[in-house]
């Protein structure tokens, strides 16, 4: 019984938080190592363009809500998704058109490009600050859980009890979606397949006729979508203010760089590896180790290996690692 | 000479001239007290900037973590000039002490096991690291607390050396450097972006410990009432003299008091920046400096002529981060307190960043001229932003929008800032003052 205790424990404040923010860390880093793959650069812009795409899906869930719609158990932020895919697909576009496209035709250093995009970081900030504010802001509705703790001990009788809320399914199931979504785009279609062939040897591939205006235009929408979709999934599971996804850059870069840059696969492994090791690093385990240890050797402390304030010394460390050991990354990514 | 560089040296100097008549005009317009307070911050941003030039500019190294070694300059003051805490250091300083100690060789054995061992290595490595960070909480975490209980609302902290706080610029450097050395060894030598995405998780994590580690610098709490280097205004009024001479000049003794303690602050930093200044001139101008810009602008090539690419690089960054340093800690000394909720990335990192490229990249001159400029602006867009919102909002009637619009007058900093990087680097890419 203690046994079963001490696993729900671990489902329920480890695998599962961990799990769903692996999810949201993998959406985001597929971003980055797709603009990193297609683009070659470093995308510092990414965090703020998730923040973008939530901020107007924020807007139109908020006017939803205003008008008395309601998903039932599902958030009403689902439907307002596509519109906030759609005006972050705008941005970056835009900023494709004004700014970065300048600098891929005089080909400049892959350097000059990232600070460019910390030029758009800057901008994108501001707009975010601007329209909706600097400040915490709560866009979640319908159910909160899926399984509450309380029904799970009645139904288990165990001691302990298990929560999985409705965004924590939410994020595993979406991204489940996309990832497929994307992996068959890139595999299976003529215009992912240009975009591989772009990615492994640009010159290659401009041979054999394919257009890189169309396949860089591709890797943006593409791009802004899961950035959206990222950023809406975690504002839904830990809510939205601007400066957080400004801080969601390291573990997302730290993510792409330890699956291996460039590398859609590593990205989702990377991400899943950062979230594990931070959830598990920060997280007090003596309730676990109480459960599972004999009862001579339960520790007496919290068994908290870090602060919770702590938790990005996490992905840097694990960065710092993988630079020092394999700096191409698990999967092999592109580097030097 | 050539006509370009003498053409080039006219700019400067009339550019040079435009800061000074904007910071004279805010003194005529606003007040002396604000215009020495941009020409401090100024001069402190220009040291900034000078240090990630060298950086930038010299070796075309990418460091997003200025905030970091500028924090870690500002811990340095408190560190070396705050009166020690005896009670503290009774209660848990050898035990804190120890435990730092413990970690440290706790690493050192986990690097030399991973050296010599020939069979076996992960599992030793990990079994050192495991046992000794069990170890080292052990020690460390019981010395904390007890630290953290002395009087917590006055001190609850170590203190610092209670040397004089001039001492602390130099320390601010070191520290800097000691960071910058273990994130260039790690990420120097791979590609340009590994170094901005480390840099960029080293500043967060220094500002996360300087908010959490409480027995070292009390945290979010606050340390406040540093020591200064310069007299104290209350006591240059009571001053009989000093009251004299400030009616010689017209002024009442309280005004002339604030203006001579930022005079006597300019003054220290000036001092500063132009010893860093020759200094990174001279460098500029060695063969040292000449083989920075050939590795700067072919790598290959000068790796091939036998130069240690990496290891200049190393050298260089660390050189950049200890003047960021010792900013920091010029800073922190001019603000009397260490704060460190108020270190943010876009103003102590991407503002740095963005005087470097505006003042003119590998340009000693010009990344000081960008300090001064940008940081004009940065502290005058702020009224402007306002002006310019109630000018666009005064036709609108009273309202949501409105209130709305002129709330987030603030945010037009960051949106103007991002704007003159964009400008700068796609119209003018080479600076104000380009670098030949």
């Amino acid at each position: 019984m203690d046994l079963l205790n001490g696993l729900v424990a671990l489902l329920n404040f480890v695998v599962i938080p961990a799990v769903a923010y692996g999810s949201q860390l993998a959406l985001g880093a597929l971003g980055v190592t797709l603009i990193y793959g297609i683009l070659r650069f470093s995308n510092f812009a990414h965090g703020d363009t998730m923040a973008f795409g939530t901020t107007v899906t924020i807007l139109v869930t908020w006017a939803l809500q205003a008008a008395g719609l309601s998903l039932g158990p599902l958030p009403v932020a689902l439907l307002a998704l596509p519109a906030g895919i759609l005006a972050c697909v705008l941005l970056v576009l835009g900023t494709d058109r004004l700014v970065y496209r300048f600098y891929r035709e005089v080909r400049a250093k892959p350097v000059i490009l990232v600070i460019v995009s910390i030029g758009v970081m800057f901008i994108t900030n501001g707009i975010v600050r601007f329209i909706i504010g600097p400040d915490d802001q709560s866009f979640a509705d319908g159910a909160r859980f899926v399984v509450s703790a309380r029904d799970f001990r009645d139904w288990s009788g165990l001691e302990e009890g298990l929560a999985i809320r409705t965004s924590q399914v939410l994020t595993m199931v979406t991204a489940a979606i996309v990832v497929a979504a994307l992996f068959w785009f890139l595999n299976r279609t003529r215009t992912g397949k240009s975009m591989r062939a772009y990615s492994d040897n640009e010159d290659l591939a401009l041979l054999s006729g394919i257009n890189p205006e169309k396949v860089v235009a591709v890797t943006w929408i593409i791009v802004a979508a899961l950035a959206t979709v990222a950023g809406v999934l975690y504002g839904l599971d830990k809510g939205f203010k601007p400066f957080t996804y400004f801080q969601l850059l390291l573990p997302i870069f730290a993510s792409a760089i330890v699956g291996g840059l460039g590398s859609p696969l590593g990205a989702i492994a990377g991400g899943f590896v950062i979230a594990f090791s931070e959830v598990g690093v920060t997280y007090a385990w003596k309730k676990v180790l109480g459960y599972m240890m004999p009862e001579a050797l339960e520790p007496q402390s919290l068994v908290q290996l870090l602060s919770t304030d702590y938790k990005f010394a996490v992905s840097f460390v694990i960065l710092l690692v993988v630079l020092l050991f394999r700096p191409t990354g698990i999967f092999r990514g592109k580097s030097v | 000479m050539s006509g370009l560089a003498l053409n080039n040296l006219a700019r400067g100097a009339a550019l040079y001239a435009l800061v000074a008549v904007l910071i004279l005009g805010t003194g005529f317009l606003q007040s002396w007290n604000s215009a020495l307070l941009i020409l401090n911050m100024g001069l402190v941003s220009a040291v900034m900037a000078l240090g990630v030039n060298l950086q930038w500019g010299f070796a075309g190294l990418f460091n997003v973590g200025v905030m970091g070694f500028v924090a870690l300059g500002g811990l340095a003051t408190v560190l070396v000039s705050m009166p020690p805490v005896p009670e503290a250091w009774a209660a848990g300083g050898l035990r804190v002490v120890g435990g730092l100690a413990l970690g440290a060789a706790v690493i050192v054995l986990a690097a030399v096991v991973l050296r010599r061992a020939t069979s076996f290595k992960v599992p030793l490595v990990l079994a050192v690291l495991i046992g000794g960070f069990i170890l080292y909480r052990w020690v460390f975490d019981a010395g904390t607390s007890a630290v953290e209980a002395v009087d917590p609302a006055s001190t609850g902290y170590l203190g610092g050396l209670g040397l004089p706080v001039l001492v602390a610029w130099p320390v601010g450097g070191l520290l800097a450097a000691g960071a910058a050395w273990i994130i260039g060894k790690a990420a120097l030598g791979l590609r340009s972006d590994y170094l901005a995405i480390a840099t960029l998780g080293i500043a967060e994590i220094v500002v996360a410990v300087m908010k959490n580690e409480d027995w070292m610098a009390r945290g979010v709490k606050n340390v406040i009432g540093l020591p200064r280097p310069v007299p104290y205004e209350i006591d240059l009024q009571r001053d009989a003299g000093f009251a004299e001479r400030a009616a010689g000049w017209g002024l009442d003794p309280v005004t002339a008091s604030t203006l001579w303690v930022k005079v006597l602050y300019a003054g220290l930093f000036a001092a500063v920046l132009a010893v860093l200044l020759v200094l990174a001139q001279l460098a500029l101008a060695s063969p040292w400096g000449r083989m920075m810009r050939a590795i700067r602008d072919n790598e290959t090539a000068a790796e091939a002529m036998g130069k240690d690419v990496t290891g200049r690089h190393l050298q260089i960054f660390i050189l950049g981060s200890a003047v960021c340093g010792i900013a920091g800690a010029m800073m922190t000394t001019l603000d009397g307190q260490l704060t460190p909720g108020t270190y943010q990335p876009l103003r102590f990192t991407f503002l740095i960043w963005v005087m470097v490229i505006v003042g003119g990249s590998g340009n000693n001159f010009g990344a000081v001229l960008g300090g001064f400029v940008i940081w004009f602006f940065w502290v005058q867009v702020e009224p402007m932003g306002r002006w310019f919102l109630e000018f666009v909002t005064s036709g609108m009637s009273d309202g949501a929008v409105k209130r709305h619009l002129l709330e987030s007058a603030a945010h037009m900093r960051l949106l103007t800032m991002g704007i003159i990087l964009l400008l700068v680097l796609r119209f003018a890419p080479r600076g104000l003052i380009p670098e030949r």
